[in-house]
């Protein structure tokens, strides 16, 4: 009677055994997986830890050439001349100037397009328009480079004659086209996502769609609104080949949209394209533009996510 | 006392004119797009042939082509798939299913969004230093392709992550009912489910990285390359090698850049052609991404 | 189900005999659903209507017809006829633009809406959209319609301050008071103490009460007790359908339709 008990309880002992080191090789498994995704997210924190590094690290070493005080408020920025300048200021007015002709265009447009789609629209035509229009941001920017230095340029010098064939103006046209969409994009969600009771509260008083469009729809969508505006700003500081095709090459300080200009981003293309040596003031030059150019859409982007914290917090 | 009826027909009157306004601001950028196009074809369209893809940039612009551009986007392009993908699904799903509510997710979160905002010329200046000197990778296939590889992760990140969002939780459920653990239910079910939106977040992050110039002029993507990178594949033992990864390249933005440079009129014809070349190629990727969207969004059949 | 109107044109007793509106013969469509099924109902002027029924019945479907609150949504259909008085028109009629109705109406929602600006510009709100512009106008009337609410006391001297910081039951008050400044003919009130505390709840009972002398209100309420309280004239609506109307008294007391006592008891909420 005895004898069999025994046995069975050696073979469920064996079993157990044996599922429970099944068991844990599936979670060492398991853990290691879990490890292997954590160091794919963890990569964004080693980006930008590599990106301000570089940025950091070439600039000091920049600076050991050039003072800080020179960098930030020269007005002069002849980097490649016998007796080099490295003043910053006519690139931050190139950018500032550009950035100030394409958001001249991208705000308005985009915010009207926002209201028009989001309040008045029938939904296929809705449907029909959107997309086409985020076509536009999916265009590579050289080809936006192309026609503006093509088709932009030569039709302005119709309206304008003196129109130099680089101009600010010609590059921050076509820049404002392209960022027509992000701001239009942005602000259409955030103006769908208040809620009709609100739009009702105003309907029932006896307003028009237009007049509940901007005194209750917009108002209460201006957080949201304003981080779309962010989102186009920071674009646009940051764009590089439209700017370096038709804006010009030369760093000029001054406030004149019919005027060439170079921006931050058009210098650091122009440099690479050179023969400049790597170590030298030149190549580092660069960098310290860049770290400049990091720091602005840097603040700009810390903003919108602030004004878009906001907004999904009210709704 | 109250004039209604002028208060109605003002009120239709502006927004019957608010109407009108809107479809023309809202047609300004579809029509300046149309105009872009049209223009394009205009010039560059007679210089498409078969001479144009197959031979390389030429000092004279009758004889260049784009050969080696397009190999190299080519090249560049399966490096940036290979690495984005798998580490853009990775880092989503671990967002998604793992990671606990605590200061690491934050940052990586902000860091992620951050990062989406960052100019692609500062991708370049990073990798210039770092892959390009401190690495040693040199100029490469392998470099450009990486770099383009960070600069669209985020795109990946957030269409998986919104993919893997829409799963109802009943399907996590019943898998894990049925005794499975957290990677199988992760690979058995969430990400076969998610594969639409995984596809349309990496085609839209391919779509992208085509046109991209600044950074891969930036790390020193050569725009005079009357080359190829060697193949891949080759007769002799062993048959395949990654040679190609550090051979210098140029891409078509690059060479489009290049062209429209140049002050002579017949090489702004070539850059018009390799511009049709890479509008088609996007537009394209972007109309079947677009395409892929809605019929996910109506076959959803949970 | 069968329903009946229970109250014809000619059966007393009312007090006010004049009408403010007949609803006649309506039917409502959303899209494929019959919402509202062959509707006639009374609406006696300067006097509290309130409409109650189970979730679902229609009374906040009907309360919308008023001020044509449908058409902002696609695929609704009216049928039969709302006749105002004394215009005689037929608030229902397609050649009737909606926002005439809603220049002469005033709504007050479920849940408080103000807008996000200042307490003055909310209750100013609707006389800048007709035109009314002056400031000491303005003033004036904003004073007056915060002191029909109630809650001029409490905000005279904060005039400026943003809407959306105040409590929900100074919200809900606040929306009354936009309401009337435009000095409606009729007070649509869609169940407009649901969302607020029995503190708030009584203010507006209260203001109700006082406004009807000169305001004929159309209530809608989920709150069988707020109707017995202050309404003059109930109607009960069931699935669509108007069970029964009558006196309020007369309803609570002594139903006519079975159904109403069923509802009235709390066998069915």
């Amino acid at each position: 009677m005895s004898n069999p008990l025994p046995a069975k309880i050696k073979r469920l002992r064996k079993r157990t055994a044996a599922s429970n080191r099944q068991r844990m090789w599936r979670d060492v498994r398991e853990r290691g997986i879990e490890g292997l995704l954590f160091m794919a997210a963890a990569l964004s924190v080693l980006v930008t830890v590599g990106i301000v590094g570089v940025l950091l690290y070439e600039s000091a070493q920049f600076f050991r050439h050039v003072s800080v005080v020179e960098f930030l408020t020269g007005t002069v920025w002849t980097p490649s001349f016998a007796n080099p300048k490295f003043g910053i200021l006519p690139l931050v007015s190139g950018t500032l100037l550009t950035t100030g002709v394409a958001l001249a265009v991208a705000l308005p447009v985009g915010t009207v397009v926002a209201i028009y789609l989001s309040e008045f629209a029938p939904f296929a035509v809705r449907e029909l328009l959107k997309p086409m229009l985020e076509l536009l941001s999916a265009v590579p920017t050289v080809v936006y480079g192309y026609f503006a230095i093509g088709f932009v340029a030569p039709m302005l010098q119709q309206v304008i004659p003196d129109l130099p064939t680089f101009s600010v103006l010609s590059a921050g046209l076509v820049m404002g086209i392209m960022i027509i969409p992000y701001v239009s994009s942005l602000s259409e969600d955030a103006m769908r996502s208040v809620p009709m009771l609100l739009r009702e509260g105003s309907y029932a008083l006896g307003a028009n769609k237009i007049r509940t469009a901007l005194g209750v729809v917009f108002p209460s969508a201006l957080s949201g609104i304003g981080a779309a505006y962010i989102l186009g700003v920071s674009r646009a500081i940051g764009e590089t080949m439209i700017v370096a095709i038709a804006a010009g090459m030369q760093p000029k300080l001054t406030a004149n949209p019919t005027e060439p200009a170079a921006t931050m981003t058009a210098f650091i293309v122009q440099v690479s394209l050179g023969d400049a040596a790597h170590g030298s003031v030149e190549y580092q030059s660069i960098f310290a533009t860049g770290l400049m150019l990091f720091l602005m859409t840097l603040t700009f982007n810390i903003l919108g996510y602030i004004l878009r914290r906001r907004f999904h917090q009210a709704y | 006392m109250l004039d209604s009826s002028r208060l109605i027909l003002r009120g239709k009157r502006q927004d019957a004119i608010f109407n009108i306004i809107g479809i023309l601001f809202t047609l300004v950028g579809i029509v300046t797009l149309a105009i872009l196009v049209v223009d394009l074809m205009i010039d560059g369209s007679p210089r498409l042939s078969y001479q144009f893809m197959t031979s390389f940039p030429s000092r004279r612009p009758e004889n260049a082509g784009i050969l080696s551009a397009w190999v190299g986007t080519l090249m560049v392009i399966s490096v940036t798939l290979a690495t984005a993908v798998p580490i853009g699904v990775a880092a989503a799903v671990y967002l998604e299913e793992y990671a606990p509510k605590n200061w690491v997710t934050t940052l990586i979160e902000i860091n992620i969004s951050n990062l989406a905002g960052v100019p692609s010329i500062i991708y370049g200046l990073m990798a210039l230093g770092l892959l390009v000197y401190q690495f040693k990778l040199g100029r490469s296939v392998l470099v450009g392709g990486l770099t383009l590889a960070l600069l669209v992760l985020p795109i990946v990140i957030v269409a998986t992550r919104e993919a893997i969002r829409s799963i109802p939780g009943s399907i996590r459920e019943a898998a894990y009912a049925a005794g499975a653990t957290k990677w199988q239910v992760i690979r058995y079910h969430l990400i076969p489910y998610s594969m639409g939106g995984i596809a349309t977040g990496t085609i839209i992050a391919m779509s992208r990285a085509i046109g991209e110039t600044a950074p891969l002029i930036t790390i020193g993507a050569l725009a005079y390359v009357p080359f190829l990178p060697p193949p891949p594949v080759q007769s002799t033992a062993p048959f395949v090698n990654a040679e190609w990864l550090h051979s210098g390249f140029t891409v078509l933005p690059i060479q489009m850049f290049n062209w429209v440079s140049r002050p002579q009129a017949k090489f702004h014809e070539n850059a018009a052609a390799t511009g049709l070349v890479l509008i088609f190629f996007t537009l394209a990727i972007n109309g079947v991404a677009m395409y892929l969207r809605y019929r996910i969004r109506k076959n959803l059949k949970w | 189900m069968s329903t009946q109107v229970t109250t014809p044109l000619n059966d007393p007793p009312r007090v006010t005999s004049e009408l403010k509106a007949d609803v006649r013969r309506v039917n409502f469509h959303y899209g494929e659903r019959h919402a509202l099924k062959n509707i006639s109902l009374p609406v006696p002027q300067r006097s509290v209507t309130a409409m109650i029924g189970p979730s679902g019945c229609g009374k906040s479907t009907l309360l919308r017809c008023f001020n044509r609150m449908h058409d902002l949504y696609p695929g609704n259909r009216y049928e039969g006829e709302i006749i105002l008085h004394p215009s005689n028109v037929n608030i229902l009629s397609a050649t009737i633009d909606p926002m005439e109705m809603r220049l002469k109406t005033g709504m007050v929602f479920q849940k408080p809406n103000p807008f996000p600006k200042s307490i003055f510009e909310n209750v100013a709100y609707g006389l800048r959209l007709r035109r009314i512009n002056d400031r000491k106008v303005l003033q004036e009337k904003v004073e007056q319609s915060l002191q029909a609410a109630a809650l001029w006391d409490e905000v005279k001297d904060r005039l400026n301050h943003s809407a959306v910081k105040l409590s929900g039951g100074q919200q809900q008050r606040l929306c009354v008071a936009r309401a009337l400044a435009t000095e409606p003919e009729l007070l649509l009130l869609d169940e407009p103490t649901s969302a607020l505390d029995p503190i708030a709840t009584s203010k507006i009972e209260d203001m109700i009460f006082a406004l009807k002398k000169s305001v004929t209100i159309l209530i809608v309420t989920h709150n069988m007790e707020q109707a017995a309280r202050i309404a003059d004239f109930t109607a009960f609506m069931y699935l669509g359908e108007l069970v029964e109307y009558g006196p309020t008294a007369q309803i609570f007391q002594n139903p006519k339709n079975p159904l109403t006592e069923k509802y009235l008891t709390g066998t069915f909420g």
